[in-house]
Formats: C-alpha cells, structure tokens, sequence
C-alpha cells in the first residue's frame, strides 16, 4: 500500500481579523481617545497572534476548519472556491508559510510552492543575478541553478535580456522569468495558486504544459486557480472549498460543475436584473428585463453549459403596457470581449405581441457550439413599432463552457486556437485524376 | 492547550523506505500546531547557506549599485563622521583620547561602531522588509535577521583598509593583540545577532520598534566609547570607578571598542574585564533571542 504523498487531518487554521475603530463625537472623546491609543493599539496588534480570550469573538476567523483529505503520489488535484473560501490558506500551511491551528499535515518529499511567480526579485539587479536569488530561495543550491541556468533562460524567452537589470523588462518578463526559474525545480510535491492569470495566452500554454509534464513524471501538483477551463484540463481529482471546509470533492469535471451550479444558486439571489441601475441600461423602460439564465438540457439552471448539448437562454421581463411587435436579441461575447454571435429575432422575421405585464422569452441553442471559456450576453429589447429600444444591458448574465461533446470524441480545439466550434466532415479520395477535378 | 503557548514544528523524520540522508531520501514532513519553546534549527539553516549566500551578494551589490562612487561610500561614510567628531570633540571640546591623535582614536572606535549601528538596524528591519518573500516561500527564517550581518562585513572590511592608511601616516604599530581582533569582531556579531533576534521579530509585531531603535542607535553611541575614551569615567568619578566599569561592560560595545582601541593602537592594555562581561550580555542577548525568535515564527506569515 503507497504511503499517500499529502495527508491532511482535522485540519484548521485561525486569524484575528480587524477589529473596528472606535468613532468620536467630540474633540474631548478624540483628545482622550489620542493619550489611550498606544494601549488599544498595544491590544489590537497583541490580539492578532494571542488568542487566550474568549475563543468565540466575532473578530476571530476560521479561514479552515476540520479539512482531511489524502492525496497520493502522481496525482494532479484542484482546489476551487470563492473568494475567500480558504484555498490560499491550505496551501500556505502546506508549504509550511504559515502554521495550522488544529490537526496535522504529513507531506512525503521535497515541497516547493509558487504562490507568487519571481519572489524575492529585486529591480536594481539583473536577470541573471535574479535567477540566482529565486532559485536558492525556492531551495534549490546555487550549483543546482547555475546548472539549468541555461534551460532556465530558454525556457523563459527573455533571451539577450538575461543581463540587464529586471526594472528594464516588461511585467510579462518578469512573469516568464520567474516561472522559467519555478519550472525547473524538482519537487516531489508542487503547490501552484493562481500565478498563470497574468502573463500572454501562448505562455500560459507552456506553463500548463510544463505542470502536465511534471505530473506525468509521477510528481504532486496541488492547483488552484478560478479558471474553470484549466482545472478541467490539468487535473484529475478537486476539491471545493466554501466557508474554509471542503464542501464537495469529485472528479474534476463533476466538482467544477457542482462548484460552478453552486455559484449559480447563490448568485440568483444577488443578482437580479430588475435591481441594475438605472444608468446601467438603454431602452426607455417600458420593458424591463427581471432576470436572464441558462437551462440545460435537463431543465436545471446552468453556469456551466455543455458544449455540443442544447442550452436554452432564458429572459424574464415586466411590460409597463401593451406592446405590438417587440423584438428580442442577445449577442454572445467571448473573454476577449470579441463578439462570437448575434442571436435575434430578425433573423427568424418574426415578433412578439406582448401584452401588460410579466412574461418569460426562450432563445435554444440546440447544439451549443462554442470552445471552453467564460463568456457573457448582451440582451436587448426593442418595439418595432416607433422603433424605440426597451431595454439593454450590457452584461446581463455570464457563463463559463467547461466540457464538450460537440464532436463527440475527445479532442475540442481550445478557445486559444478557435471562436467557435464549426461542424465539419472529412472524406478522402485516392488516386485523384487531374482532368476531373474542379479547376 | 492555548494556543498562545504553542511553537512552531515541523518534524522532519526519516520515512521508513529511505535513509533522510541520502540525496534521494523522500523525507516525512509532519506539520502540527506548534508546541512549547524551541531552539533555533541550525542545521536547517546550513542547508540554506547558498539562500543566506546570495542574499548577502544581494544586500551588497543593491547597496553599492546606481551610486556613482560604488564602495567608495564605505569609506567616505566612518571618514566623514571622524572629521566631524575630530573636531567637534577632539578640538572644540578637548575630549581626551588615550595619546594618541584624536583621529586615529575615533576612526577605530567607528570601525566596529557602524558595523553594529548598521547591522542593528538591518537586522531590526529584516523581516519587515522581507514580509514580500517570506509570506510565499518557506525557507528558514533565521536567514533573514542573519543577513545584514554578512553584507556588513563588506563595509567593514573596507573600512578596515581605510584604518590600516591611517595607521602608517600617523605611524601607529599594532600590539601583538591584533590576533584577538576576530574574537572581538565575532563578539560584535553576536552582539548584533542577538539584539536582531529580538528585534526582528518584535518590529514585526509592532512597527513602533524600527523607529525606536533609529533613535536608540544615536543615544547608544554617546553610550558607547566611541567619542570618549573609558579612562575619562576613572577621571570624573575616581571613587566609583571600579564598579562601575563592571556593570558598564554589561554594554558589549564598551569591550568591543576598547579592545579594539587596544589591539590596535595599544592606548590601554586589553580590557578583558569589559570583554568578559560584554561577552555574557551578547550570549545571553542570543540565546534567549533565538528562542524567542523561534517561538513567534509561526506567528511571522501571519501578521506581516
Ligand atoms: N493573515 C491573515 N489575517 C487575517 N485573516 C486572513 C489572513 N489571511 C487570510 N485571511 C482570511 O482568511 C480567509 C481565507 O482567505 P484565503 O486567502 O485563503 O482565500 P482564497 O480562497 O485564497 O480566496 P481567493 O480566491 O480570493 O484567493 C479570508 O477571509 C481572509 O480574509
Ligand atoms: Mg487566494
């Protein structure tokens, strides 16, 4: 039986966080308050690393509480959560940056964690002395950098570079640089948060690139990261963290749609279109939209459509009167903000006849074509009558494609290489006869 | 248990199919809450060396670097403050100095003087001004407090030729006691260690300690022979003078400047009574620092 490479018991882990100041009324209270200061202040900072008091204050904080889990040699696992969920917190105590509260770690091998690309880089100094300074500090030896020094620079791109100072390189640079550095370690166990969002999309390809390998040489990767789509790709096995417990733990593609349905039933209770402001939309408003959202193709509310099934865009709105012949569109853009499509009624040349009052219009999409990524609708509504606009919003309602089954095999090209997923077909002839092909 | 009374560990144990010490070993980290007081981990530290090595090269090369006179500061700064205080106290205030020329007196006095006024603050300041680095990476944070005594050095050394120039124009010979100087220099460096491993973390804690001790540095040299020499205390209070000079070498830096003021010029014979007791006040200064350094690390990545 394999000793599990990571194995983390009744794990938590507490944080004083800030305690609000005191308001004054008069210039008595605020001259009092001045001499008294120091010993609020003295208490205030003490408190933030002595917790003898009442345990339960309500400025102390579990950023973790009770996590177990087992991890074995070779795996490549995910944590997701919200902001704040708790995800930066486990790897902190894994990496040993910061100790636990309660329970215990058991860690196998040498750990190395990248929780920030190029730490410790200074500005004054240059690339090459840089290297050096990352690398002893992310443990390796100063014979280990000097013999990747070559690869390292390679790896990074920053070529004829490597000799001026680091406050002369651009911040994507300085991003390469220090990942370069981080790729070369050999660790047992790897701890990555969210370093990739900075940095060009063909870099980020060879840092994932570079995490597969690494996990493929049998080692541990621990990922974090809010993009669903390279969770998806990278890991096997995730864990979602909500209110610093683990909420749900599967195989990855079941654990990023739980996370991101989950996101989604907490977010139809914000974030309800009848409450964006009105500067926030066009249309004169005698039709407002209440609400905009995605089902599946099982009827349930959806974040994460698949692609390749249908989806059903689904808008709720209010009519402030009677309106003949009102037309209803979206447009589709994609994370670089670029338009992937129009879907409107015009083209269909129909309308709708929409009386005082509320109703519920559905846009189905039978076979979603679009690559893994975030997108975001655009809903407009407008009478075709006095050619007014009802309502617009920019941003009504976001989603993310995590999974396809366009093609029904498993190769999807990535939104890096494609806009849309286009159906196609090959065939192929032999012996081809110049004088009957088309000319 | 409070968790108040716990320290940092993190035990490293030879797994049962690998020998810790071989390069290959896979070892087993067990992290816990940490528990009662520790000594610092030395071991861990060597391992480290390259880190502590390069930080060092670091700490020099930006202080040196973008300057148009580079190391040339590490000689204006101590020759700066000789002709300042040549005057003001050799001259203007006919402050004894022992027989020899004031400038002489003072510039060596100064020598390991802005070793420790640098390393003081360097030290106090190290984990601070680190915060960036060591809240994402692990590595042994005794390094930090560690490193501003190694980039001192260089300043040191430089200045130390700067003394040894001096010396031939004002054609001083050394006494045979110059072998005890690196005795007196790692006497100093302890002394630094130490008040570093309490400070470091306490500024920490409570930013209020960098300013105090960039005043307390000013008021510790008018405290420190540096300016005067200790023969002036036998000539203003005769009668207490032997007692005094006992609880005044609890101050490592009265034996550290007098000794080098011995080795060097021979003004005074070797104060190994002052030597002696500084020596205490910098081990004890050291080893309770490193447990209390120990004891709030875990406490580090928190509150940076
Ligand atoms: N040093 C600290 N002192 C006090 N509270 C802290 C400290 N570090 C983190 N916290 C709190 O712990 C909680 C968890 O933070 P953590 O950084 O682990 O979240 P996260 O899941 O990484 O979120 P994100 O997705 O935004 O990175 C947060 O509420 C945060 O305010
Ligand atoms: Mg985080």
């Amino acid at each position: 039986m394999a000793r599990p490479a990571i194995r983390v018991e009744n794990l938590g882990k507490r944080y004083r966080i800030g305690v609000e100041e005191e308001q004054h009324e008069t210039l008595l209270g605020a001259m009092g308050s001045w001499f008294t200061a120091p010993i609020s202040n003295y208490r205030r900072l003490r408190d933030l690393s002595h917790f003898e008091d009442d345990e339960n204050r309500d400025d102390v904080l579990w950023a973790l509480r009770d996590v177990s889990f087992e991890i074995h040699p070779g795996e490549v696992v995910g944590f997701i959560g919200r902001n704040g969920a708790g995800k930066s917190t486990l790897l902190k105590l894994l990496s040993r940056i910061a100790y636990p509260t309660t329970g215990h770690i058991e860690l196998v091998g040498r750990v190395s964690s990248l929780l920030e690309v190029g730490t410790g880089f200074h500005q004054e100094l240059t690339g090459r002395e840089n290297v050096f300074l990352n690398g002893t500090i992310l443990g390796m030896t100063k014979a280990e950098v000097a013999s990747k020094f070559d690869e390292i620079v390679e790896f990074s791109g920053v070529g004829k570079f490597i000799d001026t100072p680091v406050k002369r390189y651009s911040s994507g640079m300085k991003v390469r640089l220090g990942f370069a550095v981080a790729a070369h370690l050999e660790p047992d166990i790897l701890i990555v948060d969210e370093v990739l969002a900075v940095g060009d999309i063909a870099f980020k390809k060879k840092c994932l690139g570079k995490m597969d390998e690494v996990s493929k040489s049998g080692r541990t990767v621990l990922y974090v990261s809010h993009e669903m789509s390279t969770v998806t790709n990278l890991c096997q096995r995730a864990y979602v963290l909500s209110g610093g417990q683990i909420v749900h733990q599967g195989p990855v593609q079941e654990a990023v749609e739980w996370y991101l349905d989950d996101m989604e039933v907490l977010d139809r209770d914000n974030l309800r279109l009848d409450e964006v402001d009105e500067n926030e939309r066009g249309g004169d408003g005698r039709l407002r939209f209440t609400s905009a959202y995605l089902v599946d193709r099982r009827g349930r509310h959806t974040h994460a459509p698949t692609a390749g099934e249908p989806v059903e865009v689904v808008l709720e709105y209010e009519a402030q009167e009677d309106l003949p012949r009102v037309m209803f569109w979206l447009r589709i853009d994609n994370h670089l903000n670029v338009p992937v499509s129009v879907l409107h009624m015009r083209s269909h040349e129909t309308y709708y006849d929409i009386q005082k009052g509320t109703g519920r219009v559905r846009c189905r999409i039978p076979n979603l074509p679009l690559p893994n990524g975030a997108y975001q609708i655009k809903i407009k509504a407008k009478d075709y009558v006095q050619g007014h606009m009802l309502d617009a919003l920019e941003s009504a309602l976001e989603f993310e494609v995590s999974a396809s089954t366009f093609f029904g095999s498993d190769y999807t090209p990535d939104i890096n290489h494609s806009t849309v997923l286009m159906e196609h077909g090959w065939t192929h002839e032999e012996h081809i006869d110049a004088s009957v092909s088309p000319s | 248990m409070q968790a108040e009374q716990r320290e940092a560990t993190a035990t490293v144990l030879p797994s049962a199919n690998g020998h810790a010490s071989s390069p290959e070993a896979r070892r087993l980290v067990r992290i816990e809450p940490p528990t009662g007081w520790q000594f610092v981990n030395w071991r861990e530290v060597l391992e480290y060396k390259d880190l502590l090595q390069t930080q060092v090269h670091r700490g020099v090369t930006v202080a040196y670097k973008q300057t148009v006179l580079g190391f040339g500061w590490a000689i204006i700064g101590p020759v700066f403050s000789m002709i300042v205080f040549t005057v003001i106290f050799g001259n203007l205030a006919n402050v004894p100095s022992d027989g020899v020329p004031y400038a002489l007196f003072s510039y060596t006095a100064l020598l390991p003087w802005q070793y420790f006024s640098g390393a003081l603050s360097g030290t106090t300041n190290s984990l601070v001004s680190n915060r960036n680095i060591f809240t994402k990476v692990y590595f042994p944070r005794l390094i930090l407090p560690l490193v501003p005594l190694g980039t001192g050095l260089v300043g040191f050394g430089i200045s130390f030729g700067v003394l040894v120039v001096l010396m031939i124009w004002y054609a001083v010979v050394p006494t045979v006691w110059v072998v005890f100087l690196p005795v007196l220099i790692f006497i100093l460096m302890l002394t630094a260690l130490g008040s570093g491993l309490w400070l470091s973390s306490l500024a920490l804690q409570y930013r209020d300690v960098g300013r105090i001790v960039g005043m307390a540095s000013r008021l510790l040299m008018y405290a420190a022979p540096v300016v005067w020499p200790v023969s002036l205390i036998a000539e203003k209070l005769p009668e207490h003078y032997e007692t005094i000079r006992i609880f005044y070498g609890l101050y490592p830096m009265a034996g550290v400047i007098e000794g080098f003021r011995a080795a060097l010029l021979g003004t005074v014979p070797m104060p190994w009574d002052l030597i002696g007791m500084g020596t205490i006040t910098a081990l004890v200064l050291t080893i309770t620092g490193a447990f209390y350094f120990r004891r709030t690390e875990h406490l580090f990545a928190d509150v940076a």
